[in-house]
């Protein structure tokens, strides 16, 4: 029994990983249906802005790195809505392959820049140890990880929610013609959200450096999750991105506990399949009347 | 509709995503054209120079272009300078035996230097066999293996994997955990390692693979925590070490309390992985950047005046730069770079190299090496704490050990 409730916390902070890997992208895609291939990248982007921020920062470079990667990774993504995106929408299968195309371009250019090998970006003192919890520590870094997972749900929703600009982000997401009927500029709102989208990989990018590798291929091993977050969880629904982030990280989590990591991957990937076939449009439905 | 039609677009995307993660880039170089025939001797060396192990083979391939560059200043061999072809194996192994061909048929160079994965090994295999190829191999791996066609310069189990365990065993740890990535070598290694528990009274706490490239290791940590094991037996390759060794650290376990002995873990890894979360673990090779001598010294410094003077070498990167060595000296030996005359000649070469001697065995095409048990520093530097004392005959099919009559 005991075990099995150590799994517990380990399950969550699974799900806060995924959660904020796919974040960005339910936006990008839900919004837009920009395939965007290089959200991986824009992660990476996150994680060597901590560790450059490292040089002047020294070990709290994690904290100071959340808002300047956020920054970073966000023009970043303004930059390739602006220049290359906005020639390919409503071909979405091309800019797959664009955005694929930029993906490795970034992953060139960091081997380049940083060198092929990893680098090391030291967590904050404050971040060593952990809460001793039902046999097992759990460590400080994945409540840190909880908690940026959390609190970007919290900022989103609020902004979707509470702001003028956010409203105008769901309502181009619900019905774009409309919207623009009514006055908003959707070009505007688009930006807007590849910006938020980019911004939040760049978020994820800074707390998965207190977990995994900081490299050049860092995005790569985040990306098929995400994607697979978002699919399952319905297109630019915030509630469907946390509620499949945590399924999946539960069922991660103790699929790995009774058999092993490879079948766990399986296992994860087996559910998702089979709940899309009885589900395809994801656990939550955007209710909309547009036609298109 | 719109959601429909984006969906299928998500599923697509995914299933675009699962067949990219399977192959990769290309980075070829050097066609060639430039020198005249008659003059150069081409060799090739094929590295994964990006995916998931471009962390590690590309200090290799450095290295290895090291040493070609160090023969030719010696005057080539057989008065022919060596004009090395450089391919990328992209981390894919197919890939590898796509190029190994290539550089084989149309590039007709004299000898490969390559590889990093058992797995790249094995697909190489039949491609220099079939060709009668030469492949220089530069990493420790599994054993259980020689082909007449591939010279290992790396460790075999005997050399490495039961040195450690010994080591193990000598500090009386009996309780053990093996981890390791989900392919060849780790479960292979495991294989060997279970053998010996099982003669030499250890017990294996539990056993867990993880896929090449895992990044999420709570649930792995969290198992290995309740076995309560007295060491554990890490065979994890690449980037994964990184994320095993932060969160095993964050989880509450030390150097004392928890040892883990890596035999995938050098100096250039130890950069990436943070020398906080592993200083005091051990590592197993033949190889440190620290390993005293004359000719070492001169190794290091010359690495550092090429690439640097904040890069480290490592056992694998100095056993990619001895295979050129020992192939060039080979050559020599034969009088022709034919892969055959070669063959014949290399038995029993015995070069001073930066590990010590190495001495070529001509039956099984390994190496004779000194085995050596190392302890990650606060600096980032490895230090030996136990060596064989003499380089250890290599025994790829373990036939001189009983406890592994059972094996291959």
């Amino acid at each position: 029994m005991e075990a099995l409730l150590s799994q517990l916390p380990i399950g969550l902070s699974i799900a806060a990983v995924l959660l904020l890997a796919a974040l960005g992208l339910t936006f990008t895609f839900g919004q837009m249906g920009v395939i965007n291939m290089a959200h991986g990248e824009f992660i990476m982007v996150g994680a060597y802005t901590a560790y450059v921020l490292q040089d002047w920062a020294g070990r709290q470079a994690v904290v100071v790195a959340l808002p300047a990667a956020f920054l970073t990774a966000g023009a970043m993504g303004l930059v390739l809505e602006r220049t290359a995106i906005r020639r390919f929408y409503g071909r979405p299968l091309d800019t797959l392959l664009l955005t694929w195309g930029v993906g490795l371009v970034l992953q060139q250019l960091a081997r380049d820049i940083f060198g092929a090998p990893n680098v090391q970006v030291r967590a904050p003192g404050w971040l060593s140890g952990g809460i001793p919890m039902f046999g097992s520590q759990v460590p400080y870094t994945r409540l840190f990880i909880l908690a940026v997972a959390a609190l970007s749900v919290l900022a989103i929703w609020a902004y979707q929610n509470r702001t003028r600009q956010g409203r105008r982000m769901r309502a181009v997401m619900q019905n774009r013609q409309l919207a623009e009927c009514s006055g908003v500029d959707s070009e505007r709102v688009d930006r807007l959200t590849f910006f938020i989208g980019s911004g939040l990989a760049g978020i994820a990018g800074v707390a998965l450096t207190l977990i995994g590798p900081v490299g050049p291929n860092l995005g790569t091993y985040y990306i098929v999750d995400a994607f697979l977050v978002v699919v399952a969880g319905g297109l630019g629904r915030l509630r469907g991105a946390v509620a499949a982030a945590l399924l999946l990280g539960l069922i991660n989590s103790y699929a790995e506990f009774w058999t092993d990591a490879s079948l766990a991957k399986v296992i994860v990937f087996v559910a998702t399949v089979a709940f899309l076939q009885a589900r395809p449009q994801g656990m939550f439905v955007l209710r909309s009347r547009a036609l298109t | 509709m719109h959601g429909k039609s984006l969906l299928r677009l998500g599923s697509l995307a995914t299933a675009a995503l699962l067949a990219l993660t399977a192959c990769g880039g290309e980075a070829g170089t050097g066609d060639g054209a430039a020198s005249p025939a008659g003059n150069t001797v081409k060799v090739g060396v094929l590295h994964s120079l990006s995916g998931t192990m471009a962390i590690s083979e590309v200090t290799v391939k450095n290295a290895e272009l090291m040493a070609i560059e160090e023969v030719n200043a010696a005057g080539g061999v057989l008065g022919k300078k060596l004009e090395p072809v450089v391919e990328d194996g992209a981390s894919d192994w197919p890939t590898f035996a796509e190029k190994a061909q290539k550089l084989i048929r149309r590039d007709k160079v004299a000898a490969v230097f390559g590889g990093w994965t058992s797995a790249s090994r094995k697909a190489m295999l039949p491609v220099f066999e079939r060709n009668k190829a030469l492949l220089w191999y530069p990493v420790q791996y599994e054993g259980l293996e020689s082909s007449p066609y591939i010279y290992y310069t790396g460790a075999t189990t005997n050399q490495q994997i039961v040195p450690a365990l010994d080591y193990l065993k000598e500090q009386g740890k009996k309780k053990i955990f093996l981890v390791g990535s989900d392919y060849v070598f780790p479960r292979t290694a495991n294989k060997v390692i279970k053998a010996y528990a099982a003669a030499n009274g250890m017990t294996i706490a539990g056993e867990e693979y993880t896929p090449l490239g895992s990044t999420e290791y709570g649930t792995l940590v969290n198992k290995v925590m309740q076995a309560k094991p007295d060491a554990v037996f890490n065979t994890l390759n690449g980037d994964s070490n990184v994320a095993f060794f932060k969160q095993l650290k964050s989880a509450g376990a030390t150097a004392s309390s928890l040892p883990v002995m890596s035999v995938s873990i050098a100096e250039e890894e130890v950069k990436g992985i943070g020398v906080d979360n592993i200083a005091g673990q051990l590592v197993a090779w033949n190889y440190y950047m620290t390993t005293p001598g004359k000719t070492n010294e001169a190794f290091v410094k010359a690495f550092k005046a090429k690439y640097g003077p904040d890069k480290v070498t490592s056992d694998p990167m100095e056993a990619g730069y001895n295979a050129v060595k020992l192939w060039a000296a080979a050559a020599e030996k034969a009088g022709s770079t034919d892969p055959e005359a070669v063959k014949k000649a290399a038995g029993g070469i015995s070069l001073e190299l930066p590990e010590g001697k190495v001495t070529i065995d001509g039956a099984n095409h390994h190496m004779h090496k000194t085995a050596r048990i190392g302890v990650i520093q606060p600096d980032g530097t490895i230090k030996e704490t136990w060596n064989s004392g003499k380089p250890i005959a290599p025994d790829p099919y373990l036939k001189s050990y009983p406890w592994a009559a059972g094996l291959s």
